[in-house]
């Protein structure tokens, strides 16, 4: 919030003043900034992604290249998720867009690694490659990446008891509704230094693949799937999502900025910063009780707590979001461990009134349940600058891992 | 699962509390008649779904299969007639819960199961 919006709500009712920080998603009214086109920084677009119908998905796209050569494709439709690390590229056979030949990631024996990635309504399984990839002006090289592929082997049976694979979900058509996921969220690497030890202790996302037959493959860190801003040369500290405020709609573009406090056009500001903990969280407290709760641009609602709660009904035909008879205003109150906290005030609709316009994909009121727990999702990033900084990494704000909004 | 169990009283069930060797803390809802009725989990790594649903697994899956219709992603509630399945977190954070609603003890709050 400027000092001028501040001046303003102070005019209007001193009793205002109290929210002056707290603008944003769904019924506020400020505006925030939205970067220019910089070398830091590339157009991203909620609308109904490349395979349709996609509710309040945030897409960009990214340029691959098979490592050290000029064999590239810009791929786009692909999904901005601050609440994952690593990019993941779905297959032209599998439905997605990646046609370059990737290498495959080998392993010390000499057999492609496959990974199965746990997102948490569903999986995505297929080979580890390493492509150079370039987002605007920035650019890593030889990252390893997922490419999602169900026809690279046979799904393991520990991948398979982690649940449904993303692609065979939504009646057959492509469930990811994506053709990638850009995981650029506050961790390196998708897995960490469990991934690299070997018994029972291993959480299974990485296998070595003879054939079709895959078995649980001790992965080091620095060939683990990766967040790729970490591994910029520059402006290699963070994200930062902005999406302008809105009402329902088909579309509305915005800018992902890479780095904070690197460049003239990603200074931390007056933005609070909230550390994240080990678990991966921060505190959100409602109507008195404080809650564990994350911020996931990859969610595609506010998902909080229950009906009981929240006095908001589920859907009577969709039981993962809420269906109050009319908009509701309510609020939330963030704060984490050594930080201010911030009070966020939002509304929401009726999921089934929102989605009866077929040509709306933009969903700033879209909530739904999600026990004990608050996710900031999609509509918390309209009309809000959100910064998400990497874990050991040094910004303005501090070291990383934190949100700042 | 690999694990030390924890086992506690509380009126109209015994809670087992039993952490996985990757660090998924698994909380255990068990009837006086020994049926597990609910099941919740909390870790850094995505937790054994087919184990912890048993044999209510292959249900969950058909209905992630054929859900229709405009999408959540994130967190999921799944609620058939005999089985409630919600699953929340992010990579690096996964929680969920799991139960029978008729085989909830009366009394019982849902919001106790986490």
């Amino acid at each position: 919030v400027t000092n001028a919006a501040k001046l303003r709500m102070a005019a209007l009712s001193a009793s205002l003043a109290v929210f002056a920080t707290a603008c944003g998603g769904g019924g506020s009214s400020h505006q925030n900034t939205i970067a220019a086109s910089s070398s830091n920084v590339e157009t991203i677009t909620v609308n109904a992604g490349p395979a349709g119908g996609y509710p309040n998905g945030v897409f960009t796209s990214v340029r691959v290249c098979v490592p050290s050569t000029s064999n590239c494709q810009v791929i786009d439709g692909i999904l901005v998720d601050t609440g994952s690390y690593g990019l993941r590229l779905l297959s032209s056979t599998g439905g997605g867009a990646l046609t370059v030949p990737l290498p495959d990631q080998t392993g010390s024996d000499g057999n492609p690694i496959g990974e199965c990635a746990p997102f948490v309504s569903g999986l995505t399984w297929g080979p580890v490659a390493n492509a150079d990839i370039t987002i605007s002006g920035e650019k890593a090289s030889n990252l390893p990446v997922q490419v999602v592929d169900g026809s690279f082997a046979s799904l393991p049976k520990q991948c398979a008891a982690f649940g449904v694979p993303e692609q065979e979900t939504l009646s057959g058509q492509n469930g990811l509704g994506a053709n990638g996921i850009l995981g650029v969220g506050p961790l390196v690497q998708d897995c960490g230094s469990q991934c690299t030890q070997t018994g029972s202790s291993n959480p299974d996302l990485y296998y070595d693949c003879a054939g079709t037959t895959c078995t649980v493959y001790a992965e080091s860190l620095a060939a683990q799937v990766q967040n790729p801003v970490a591994a910029f040369a520059t402006d290699n500290n963070g994200v930062i999502v902005e999406l302008p405020q809105t009402s329902t709609t088909s579309s509305v573009t915005g800018s992902l900025v890479f780095g904070i406090g690197t460049q003239s056009n990603n200074a931390l500001a007056n933005a609070t910063v909230f550390p994240i903990n080990s678990k991966v969280e921060f505190n959100t407290s409602f109507k008195g009780q404080s809650y564990p709760a994350f911020v996931d641009s990859g969610s595609n609602a506010l998902f909080f707590l229950d009906s009981n709660t929240t006095s908001l009904p589920e859907c009577s035909d969709n039981s993962s979001f809420y269906c109050p008879g009319s908009n509701t205003s309510l609020s939330a109150t963030t704060a984490a461990t050594g930080s201010a906290s911030e009070t966020v005030k939002f509304t929401i609709g009726n999921a089934d009134s929102l989605f009866s316009d077929p040509s709306a994909f933009v969903f700033p009121t879209l909530g739904g349940p999600n026990s004990g727990t608050f996710d900031w999702g999609l509509p918390f990033f309209f009309g809000r600058d959100v910064y998400t900084a990497i874990d050991g990494k040094s910004t303005p704000g501090g070291q990383g891992p934190y949100w700042a909004f | 699962m690999q694990a030390r169990v924890q086992s506690s009283q509380h009126s109209g069930y015994t809670l087992h509390e039993m952490q996985s060797a990757t660090g998924t803390t698994v909380r255990e809802y068990v009837s006086p008649a020994g049926m597990v009725f609910a099941v919740a989990w909390k870790g850094p790594y995505a937790p054994n779904l087919q184990q912890l649903l048993g044999s209510q697994f292959e249900q969950y899956e058909q209905a992630i299969r054929t859900s229709s219709g405009r999408a959540s992603h994130g967190p999921v509630t799944i609620r058939l007639a005999n089985l409630v399945v919600q699953l929340s977190g992010h990579m690096g954070d996964y929680s969920g819960r799991a139960y029978i609603p008729d085989k909830v003890p009366t009394g019982m709050s849902l919001e106790s199961i986490r």
